[in-house]
């Protein structure tokens, strides 16, 4: 129906255009892990491992690297843990309020991300509105060190964030349930329970997998709430290539990291779709 | 037309066997909107009942409620003298078959009919024999291990019947079963179901709004309008002998004779005949079929027979038999049923017998 | 469902929990944005709208709000000039490496965003571009396309394709069709789509962090604070920054509802999950 034309005018300028600003940049990224930065800070095109063999032969890069993950995958936990319930419950239990708790929800998705932060680190802080409360109310008489500039701090903060992000798709896979399943199951004599781990849990992996990503990926590649929360000891993976782009100008070993941040990107993304694809039943 | 399949032994709601299920005036409302009022009605052993009614006419509700996903606001439930309205639905001897089937996606065919046995916590072999058991009686064996997404309508359906049948429960409810299937399909498996009811020997409590199904398949119909039942009655006997005017026209067709009786006599437009009812207006249903055409003259015919003519306005043909729509001198306009013929036109003779004239009560309007 | 009630009662406090959680900070920072001995210490005590004063008497803070604002239109221009012809590509056409294509359009979604803002960097510098807010509107526009592409392409499949082949029966060319009936079917799409990527542009700082010239942006300018000290004067702005998001978001989502008559999650995180 559509002719050649029209069909040329629609695909040509978004292609040009994410080739321009997307794939190239992408390529140049690629390109710039196999280079080096001499002493004279100008880019050298030696094109070599040599960036790559550092990553793995000094420590702190893996280190922050699993560091990174370890708090990537505490903050996807917790985040299901507080989600799904609450997913489940606006599914299956709101009833009329369904609508105004969905805005709930969403609200806080997109109340800017560096609010937030800034937020628990107010909270947090040694003089900060936690300590004071407790110190007021005297459960505490000192401030208790370890809330702010710690990896806590960090796994509570990314908490905080991407809960929303994991209770979405866990309720949209759980709306999709029929309801006459539900009562299939318990006509057929499965109580509730039963029936939640028998019909509903299985029919919203689907949903948990996407919300788990989303979580998983989010958090490994911030750099926002290391920064403002985390301390020395809450360092994560792009802390480091932000710096190696700044005050540490190492172009190339940053670009290097953050190639192996994107491989590790898409093949978690790989993994999650291949998962998807046996635990969906449309 | 229709084929009524006979029942190999008549079944009698005054056999003076204690029924299987007892409902008693159960009411239920949604809000301000009144569901069902006050409905009683009993459900023989091993009998097949279907509840029959418009949508609106509360048919669904009164089967969840049995089923245990509605609550009744009146009345009880009673099932082998214990109160059935009290159990939750999972601890109900009663399966439902569900108008999408509701089969579990991600689970096999096999894993599906068996499910309701491995949340009863049975051996694995005594869950295998039986699930190839009910497999085999809705002739899908070789199905076993395909998924709901991969077998059409019809087998889907088959296996929502396995899956319920499985369990033995006491009372087997099916909601609209057939109506997602298309004509010929659906023929086939109301016989299918029929003599499958009559194998396994449980009572079924079938819910249509498709009145020549209801009278196939059942024993006895309960016909549900606006939230009362109207009647209750075997299939022969609901539709020679309907108690309302709602009755008469909802179960086949009928023509309704609106007239007076004076001194045991009936009239109704230029029609008179003999009837033993008291003064009063009274209504009348006539079946199309119960009028025939004069085939001899007008001499030597039978005295009992009441005769009138008419003028054909519409014919509308039906294969076997043709429905003619017939104007009367008066104004009256009736429906006659006849085997088939092309061209009628003019003046033509009708008879019926007075006898076939079935005094129906009017039916309350209902808010 | 009665009986399934009685055995999960803790399912409403667990959801009570969870809001407070969500809530609680944001809440917090409002309050203490009327604090007067600043942040911390509690409980709250002299309320007074002195920050709030400070904060309308800063100027750098209202040149970085111009400068976002500036960005922002010129990204949601950008994203929309490419991406609505982007879903309709996707939707309608077939060329080779379509895939790729819908695979790259959507990255920027799901990367971390100082990926996508360093190898455009790498970008501006291979081509001897100087940074500033135009390095920041390309580098916004680029990562915002498959906002504008989702929410597109998610309409595209509500909009009656017998519309569109009326019109051209009709006798109006594409030309015509494609203003007069497919861009109004696709109106409230590309208002969401629109909203979306404004409120995204406002707070991005990922992408722009890297892409940074002389100007700042809002959350830059904030951000710099941050690394000098705390001063409430951030919570005074924060929670403006609220109050605007909050009235983005739900206007967002009663377009939303209007349109379909039930909540939908965002076609991105759908989009991503499944073409991902």
């Amino acid at each position: 129906m559509f002719s050649r034309a029209y069909r040329t005018a629609i695909t040509l300028p978004p292609l040009l255009w994410v080739a321009l600003f997307l794939l190239v940049p992408y390529a140049l990224l690629f390109c710039y892990s196999f280079w080096s930065v001499s002493p004279s800070q100008t880019i050298v095109h030696d094109w070599s491992l040599d960036n790559y063999r550092e990553l793995f032969r000094v420590n702190v890069y893996l280190q922050t690297l699993f560091r990174s993950m370890w708090i990537a995958a505490r903050v996807t936990i917790f985040s299901l843990l507080l989600g799904y319930p609450l997913a489940y419950y606006l599914s299956f239990y709101a009833g009329a309020r369904k609508d105004l708790f969905y805005q709930l929800v969403i609200i806080p998705l997109w109340v800017s991300y560096l609010v937030r932060a800034y937020a628990w680190k107010t909270i947090l802080g040694s003089d900060g509105v936690l300590n004071t409360l407790l110190q007021y109310v005297h459960l505490t008489k000192h401030p208790l060190e370890f809330l702010l500039y710690s990896p806590f701090a960090v796994v509570l903060t990314l908490t905080h964030i991407y809960t929303p992000f994991a209770i979405l798709p866990i309720y949209a896979s759980l709306e999709h349930i029929p309801r006459n399943l539900v009562e299939a199951s318990h006509d057929l004599g499965a109580s509730p329970l039963q029936t939640f781990w028998r019909v509903i849990f299985p029919l919203s992996i689907p949903g948990v997998l996407a919300g788990a990503t989303f979580a998983f990926v989010l958090s490994l590649g911030d750099f926002l709430a290391p920064l403002l929360l985390g301390g020395p000891s809450g360092i994560m993976i792009s802390n480091i290539v932000v710096s190696l782009f700044g005050a540490a100008y190492n172009w190339p070993l940053g670009a290097a990291i953050s190639l192996c941040m994107l491989l590790l990107v898409l093949a978690l993304l790989l993994l999650t779709e291949k998962l998807e694809k046996k635990w969906s039943f449309r | 037309m229709t084929t009524v399949i006979e029942p190999a032994i008549a079944r009698s709601a005054k056999s003076g066997v204690q029924p299987l299920l007892a409902i008693r005036t159960i009411a239920k409302s949604f809000g301000k909107n009144p569901v069902l009022r006050d409905i009683s009605l009993q459900i023989a052993e091993g009998e097949f009942l279907t509840i029959l009614g418009e949508s609106g006419s509360g048919k669904t509700t009164l089967l969840r409620i049995i089923a245990g996903f509605e609550s009744a606001d009146a009345g009880e439930i009673v099932m082998e003298s214990e109160r059935l309205d009290l159990l939750p639905p999972y601890r109900r001897r009663v399966n439902t078959v569900f108008q999408n089937y509701a089969l579990f996606p991600h689970l096999s065919v096999e894993e599906n009919v068996g499910y309701g046995l491995r949340v009863s916590k049975l051996s694995k072999d005594e869950i295998a024999a039986r699930v190839s058991e009910a497999l085999a009686m809705v002739k899908m064996t070789p199905f076993a291990k395909s998924k709901p997404a991969n077998i059409s309508g019809g087998q889907q359906q088959r296996i929502a019947l396995a899956r319920a049948l499985v369990n033995r429960p006491r009372l087997l409810l099916l909601d609209e079963p057939l109506s997602a299937l298309d004509a010929n399909l659906r023929r086939q498996m109301q016989v299918e179901l029929k003599s499958l009811q009559r194998e396994v020997g449980i009572s079924f409590v079938f819910v249509t709004h498709d009145q020549e199904e209801a009278m196939v398949m059942s024993d006895r119909i309960a016909l549900l309008r606006m939230g009362e039942l109207e009647q209750v009655a075997s299939p022969r006997e609901i539709y020679s002998r309907p108690a309302t005017a709602y009755t008469a026209q909802f179960i086949g067709h009928t023509n309704l004779l609106r007239g007076d009786v004076r001194g045991n006599v009936a009239r109704c437009n230029s029609l008179s005949w003999p009837v033993d009812l008291p003064d009063g207006p009274a209504l009348f249903s006539l079946r199309p079929e119960n009028i025939r055409l004069v085939t001899s003259g007008v001499g030597g015919a039978d005295m009992n027979l009441i005769r009138f003519g008419g003028k054909v306005q519409n014919q509308a043909f039906h294969g076997a038999t043709e429905l003619l729509q017939i104007v009367c001198e008066d104004g009256l306009m009736v429906s006659v049923r006849t085997a088939t013929r092309e061209g009628r036109q003019g003046e033509l003779h009708l008879e019926f017998s007075p006898a076939d004239a079935v005094p129906v009560r009017e039916s309350a309007e209902r808010g | 469902m009665s009986d399934a009630r009685s055995n999960s009662r803790w399912l409403p406090w667990h959801a009570l929990g969870v809001f407070g959680f969500l809530y609680l900070p944001i809440v917090t920072l409002i309050v203490y944005s009327f604090n007067g001995p600043g942040v911390g210490g509690f409980p709250p005590r002299n309320l007074t709208l002195d920050w709030y004063r400070m904060l309308f008497a800063d100027d750098a803070i209202w040149e970085s709000v111009l400068n976002s604002l500036i960005v922002a239109f010129a990204a949601m221009g950008i994203s929309l000039a490419f991406g609505i012809p982007a879903a309709l590509a996707l939707d309608r056409a077939n060329f080779p490496g379509k895939a790729l294509f819908r695979r790259l359009v959507l990255l920027p979604l799901i990367l971390p965003g100082i990926i996508t803002g360093l190898s455009l960097l790498m970008l501006f510098r291979a081509a001897d571009v100087k940074l500033s807010l135009v390095t920041i509107v390309l580098g916004h526009g680029t990562a915002l396309i498959s906002v504008a592409t989702t929410e597109v392409f998610a309409g595209l499949q509500k909009v009656d394709r017998a519309q569109e082949e009326a019109s051209l029966d009709l006798g109006a060319n594409y030309w015509q069709t494609f203003w007069r009936i497919t861009i109004p079917n696709l109106r409230l799409s590309i208002i969401g789509a629109a909203l979306l990527i404004f409120t995204l542009s406002m707070d991005e700082i990922a992408v722009s962090f890297f892409l940074i010239g002389r100007d700042n942006t809002l959350p830059l300018e904030i951000w710099g604070r941050l690394r000098r000290g705390i001063t409430p004067e951030i919570n005074a702005i924060s929670s403006i920054i609220f109050v605007f998001s909050l009235i983005a978001i739900v206007g967002w989502y009663r377009l939303r509802i209007n349109a379909e008559g039930k909540p939908e999650t965002p076609a991105e995180l759908v989009e991503v999950a499944q073409v991902l």
